[in-house]
Protein backbone atom coordinates (compact mmCIF):
# COMPACT_ATOMS: atom_id res chain seq x y z
CA UNK A 1 0.00 0.00 0.00
CA UNK A 2 1.30 3.58 -0.55
CA UNK A 3 0.36 6.37 1.99
CA UNK A 4 0.59 9.58 0.71
CA UNK A 5 0.13 12.86 1.72
CA UNK A 6 -3.03 14.66 -0.04
CA UNK A 7 -0.87 18.10 -0.48
CA UNK A 8 1.36 15.68 -2.65
CA UNK A 9 -1.23 13.63 -4.48
CA UNK A 10 -2.05 17.22 -5.36
CA UNK A 11 1.15 18.54 -6.81
CA UNK A 12 1.35 15.53 -9.12
CA UNK A 13 -1.62 15.71 -10.51
CA UNK A 14 -0.81 19.72 -11.04
CA UNK A 15 2.30 18.71 -12.75
CA UNK A 16 0.82 16.35 -14.95
CA UNK A 17 -1.82 19.20 -15.97
CA UNK A 18 0.50 21.62 -16.65
CA UNK A 19 2.68 19.38 -19.22
CA UNK A 20 -0.32 17.77 -20.69
CA UNK A 21 -0.34 16.59 -23.70
CA UNK A 22 3.45 15.91 -22.74
CA UNK A 23 4.17 13.41 -20.06
CA UNK A 24 4.93 14.79 -16.78
CA UNK A 25 7.49 12.61 -14.48
CA UNK A 26 9.22 13.32 -11.49
CA UNK A 27 10.15 11.64 -7.55
CA UNK A 28 8.86 12.09 -4.34
CA UNK A 29 11.53 11.13 -2.20
CA UNK A 30 11.52 10.22 1.26
CA UNK A 31 14.20 8.81 4.53
CA UNK A 32 15.69 5.74 3.48
CA UNK A 33 13.90 3.07 4.97
CA UNK A 34 10.82 4.80 5.66
CA UNK A 35 8.40 3.97 2.69
CA UNK A 36 7.27 7.88 3.90
CA UNK A 37 7.28 9.92 0.25
CA UNK A 38 8.17 13.32 1.53
CA UNK A 39 10.02 15.33 -1.25
CA UNK A 40 8.29 16.42 -4.39
CA UNK A 41 10.61 16.47 -6.95
CA UNK A 42 9.44 17.17 -10.62
CA UNK A 43 11.80 16.28 -13.38
CA UNK A 44 11.84 17.51 -16.53
CA UNK A 45 10.37 15.13 -19.37
CA UNK A 46 13.61 15.37 -21.63
CA UNK A 47 11.72 13.43 -24.50
CA UNK A 48 8.91 16.27 -24.38
CA UNK A 49 6.61 13.64 -25.76
CA UNK A 50 3.06 12.65 -25.10
CA UNK A 51 3.99 8.57 -25.45
CA UNK A 52 7.48 8.87 -23.96
CA UNK A 53 8.92 10.35 -20.39
CA UNK A 54 12.77 10.54 -19.58
CA UNK A 55 14.56 11.80 -17.19
CA UNK A 56 17.89 13.75 -18.21
CA UNK A 57 20.70 12.01 -17.98
CA UNK A 58 22.49 15.01 -15.97
CA UNK A 59 19.31 15.25 -13.66
CA UNK A 60 19.20 12.35 -12.63
CA UNK A 61 23.22 12.24 -11.61
CA UNK A 62 22.49 15.69 -9.46
CA UNK A 63 18.95 13.64 -7.89
CA UNK A 64 20.82 10.75 -7.17
CA UNK A 65 23.67 12.80 -5.44
CA UNK A 66 20.78 14.75 -4.12
CA UNK A 67 19.44 11.85 -2.68
CA UNK A 68 22.13 9.95 -1.02
CA UNK A 69 23.91 13.27 0.09
CA UNK A 70 20.35 13.30 2.31
CA UNK A 71 20.04 9.77 2.81
CA UNK A 72 16.91 9.25 0.95
CA UNK A 73 15.63 6.97 -1.52
CA UNK A 74 13.12 7.45 -4.39
CA UNK A 75 10.28 6.50 -2.81
CA UNK A 76 7.53 7.10 -4.83
CA UNK A 77 8.26 7.23 -8.93
CA UNK A 78 5.55 9.30 -11.18
CA UNK A 79 4.48 10.14 -14.47
CA UNK A 80 1.17 10.51 -16.46
CA UNK A 81 -0.43 9.10 -19.09
CA UNK A 82 -2.34 11.51 -21.62
CA UNK A 83 -4.11 9.46 -23.80
CA UNK A 84 -4.25 6.12 -22.05
CA UNK A 85 -5.33 4.46 -18.45
CA UNK A 86 -3.16 4.92 -15.44
CA UNK A 87 -1.86 1.61 -15.90
CA UNK A 88 2.12 0.39 -17.13
CA UNK A 89 2.74 0.31 -20.24
CA UNK A 90 5.32 -2.61 -21.37
CA UNK A 91 7.71 0.08 -22.29
CA UNK A 92 7.48 1.73 -18.56
CA UNK A 93 7.77 -2.26 -17.19
CA UNK A 94 10.98 -2.49 -19.27
CA UNK A 95 12.78 0.18 -17.28
CA UNK A 96 11.58 -0.08 -14.13
CA UNK A 97 14.29 -0.80 -11.88
CA UNK A 98 13.71 0.48 -8.22
CA UNK A 99 11.64 -2.76 -7.26
CA UNK A 100 11.32 -0.73 -3.70
CA UNK A 101 9.89 2.26 -5.30
CA UNK A 102 6.13 2.72 -5.76
CA UNK A 103 5.24 3.83 -9.64
CA UNK A 104 2.29 6.37 -9.34
CA UNK A 105 0.83 6.28 -12.56
CA UNK A 106 -1.50 9.50 -13.31
CA UNK A 107 -4.43 9.77 -16.69
CA UNK A 108 -5.16 13.22 -17.87
CA UNK A 109 -7.12 11.77 -20.77
CA UNK A 110 -10.42 12.89 -19.00
CA UNK A 111 -9.90 17.18 -18.60
CA UNK A 112 -11.95 17.16 -15.21
CA UNK A 113 -11.52 13.47 -13.88
CA UNK A 114 -7.70 12.40 -12.50
CA UNK A 115 -7.04 8.91 -12.58
CA UNK A 116 -4.40 8.56 -10.09
CA UNK A 117 -2.91 4.71 -9.17
CA UNK A 118 0.12 3.14 -7.78
CA UNK A 119 1.88 -0.17 -8.52
CA UNK A 120 5.07 -2.41 -7.60
CA UNK A 121 7.21 -3.04 -10.43
CA UNK A 122 9.46 -5.90 -9.93
CA UNK A 123 11.41 -8.08 -12.40
CA UNK A 124 8.81 -6.95 -15.10
CA UNK A 125 5.78 -7.90 -12.86
CA UNK A 126 3.18 -5.28 -12.27
CA UNK A 127 1.05 -5.53 -9.25
CA UNK A 128 -1.01 -2.61 -7.72
CA UNK A 129 -1.48 -1.52 -4.89
CA UNK A 130 -4.14 0.61 -2.50
CA UNK A 131 -3.37 4.08 -2.43
CA UNK A 132 -4.27 5.97 1.16
CA UNK A 133 -4.47 9.43 0.77
CA UNK A 134 -4.07 11.22 4.07
CA UNK A 135 -3.94 14.99 5.68
CA UNK A 136 -0.79 14.41 7.25
CA UNK A 137 1.48 11.34 8.74
CA UNK A 138 1.63 10.19 12.15
CA UNK A 139 4.55 12.02 13.56
CA UNK A 140 7.34 9.27 13.69
CA UNK A 141 7.72 6.93 17.16
CA UNK A 142 10.08 9.32 19.82
CA UNK A 143 13.31 7.94 20.20
CA UNK A 144 14.06 8.63 23.84
CA UNK A 145 17.49 9.98 24.54
CA UNK A 146 19.33 7.19 26.56
CA UNK B 1 43.91 2.65 -12.02
CA UNK B 2 41.96 2.52 -8.61
CA UNK B 3 38.40 4.04 -9.25
CA UNK B 4 35.34 3.98 -7.03
CA UNK B 5 32.02 2.91 -8.28
CA UNK B 6 28.50 3.47 -7.32
CA UNK B 7 26.35 0.63 -7.65
CA UNK B 8 22.84 1.22 -7.87
CA UNK B 9 19.81 -0.52 -5.67
CA UNK B 10 18.89 -3.13 -8.45
CA UNK B 11 22.40 -4.43 -9.11
CA UNK B 12 23.30 -4.52 -5.07
CA UNK B 13 22.86 -8.26 -4.81
CA UNK B 14 25.70 -8.80 -7.13
CA UNK B 15 27.97 -6.44 -4.33
CA UNK B 16 26.63 -8.65 -1.32
CA UNK B 17 24.65 -5.56 -0.66
CA UNK B 18 27.31 -2.97 -1.22
CA UNK B 19 26.79 0.94 -2.74
CA UNK B 20 30.30 1.52 -3.58
CA UNK B 21 32.66 -0.59 -4.60
CA UNK B 22 36.36 -0.57 -6.02
CA UNK B 23 37.19 -1.15 -9.64
CA UNK B 24 39.99 -0.89 -12.20
CA UNK B 25 40.31 -0.47 -15.54
CA UNK B 26 41.73 2.55 -18.12
CA UNK B 27 38.24 2.27 -19.98
CA UNK B 28 34.81 2.05 -18.79
CA UNK B 29 35.02 -1.37 -20.95
CA UNK B 30 37.68 -2.34 -18.72
CA UNK B 31 36.06 -1.27 -15.03
CA UNK B 32 33.06 -3.54 -15.90
CA UNK B 33 35.73 -6.33 -17.02
CA UNK B 34 36.80 -6.45 -13.74
CA UNK B 35 33.85 -5.80 -11.76
CA UNK B 36 32.68 -8.82 -13.72
CA UNK B 37 35.21 -10.53 -12.32
CA UNK B 38 34.99 -10.06 -8.67
CA UNK B 39 30.93 -9.71 -8.74
CA UNK B 40 29.70 -11.95 -11.19
CA UNK B 41 26.71 -11.66 -13.62
CA UNK B 42 27.28 -7.53 -13.09
CA UNK B 43 28.27 -7.33 -16.56
CA UNK B 44 25.17 -8.83 -18.32
CA UNK B 45 22.85 -6.36 -16.48
CA UNK B 46 25.21 -3.72 -18.00
CA UNK B 47 26.28 -4.87 -21.52
CA UNK B 48 24.55 -5.85 -24.38
CA UNK B 49 25.68 -6.89 -28.21
CA UNK B 50 29.00 -4.86 -27.52
CA UNK B 51 27.60 -1.26 -26.08
CA UNK B 52 25.88 -0.33 -22.99
CA UNK B 53 22.37 -1.20 -22.22
CA UNK B 54 20.12 1.46 -23.44
CA UNK B 55 18.11 0.85 -19.89
CA UNK B 56 21.24 2.09 -18.02
CA UNK B 57 23.65 5.28 -17.63
CA UNK B 58 27.14 5.22 -17.21
CA UNK B 59 29.04 8.16 -15.85
CA UNK B 60 32.80 8.98 -15.09
CA UNK B 61 32.71 11.68 -12.34
CA UNK B 62 29.95 13.99 -14.34
CA UNK B 63 29.94 13.02 -17.55
CA UNK B 64 27.67 10.46 -19.24
CA UNK B 65 29.60 8.08 -21.22
CA UNK B 66 27.65 8.18 -24.05
CA UNK B 67 28.58 11.36 -24.99
CA UNK B 68 32.29 10.41 -24.59
CA UNK B 69 33.11 7.18 -26.24
CA UNK B 70 30.44 5.48 -24.64
CA UNK B 71 32.48 1.54 -23.29
CA UNK B 72 35.70 2.96 -24.89
CA UNK B 73 35.37 6.40 -22.57
CA UNK B 74 38.71 6.52 -20.44
CA UNK B 75 38.77 6.05 -16.94
CA UNK B 76 41.56 7.77 -14.62
CA UNK B 77 42.65 6.74 -11.60
CA UNK B 78 40.50 7.56 -8.46
CA UNK B 79 37.83 8.40 -11.24
CA UNK B 80 34.04 7.78 -9.08
CA UNK B 81 32.22 5.59 -11.58
CA UNK B 82 28.84 5.90 -11.29
CA UNK B 83 26.04 3.32 -12.57
CA UNK B 84 22.43 4.67 -13.02
CA UNK B 85 19.78 3.14 -14.14
CA UNK B 86 17.62 5.49 -16.81
CA UNK B 87 13.84 7.01 -15.14
CA UNK B 88 12.16 6.37 -18.25
CA UNK B 89 8.91 4.42 -19.87
CA UNK B 90 5.96 5.20 -21.76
Amino acid sequence: MLRIRRDLVDAIVAHARRDHPDEACGVIAGPDGSDRPERFIPMLNAARSPTFYEFDSADLLKLYREMDANDEVPVVIYHSHTATEAYPSRTDVSYASEPDAHYVLVSTREPDADELRSYRIVEGEISEEPVEVVPEYEPAARVLPE
Amino acid sequence: MAVTVSIPTILRTHTGGEKTVEAAGSTVAEVIDNLDANHGGIKARLVKEGSLHRFVNVYVNDEDVRFAGGLEAAVSDGDNVTILPAVAGG
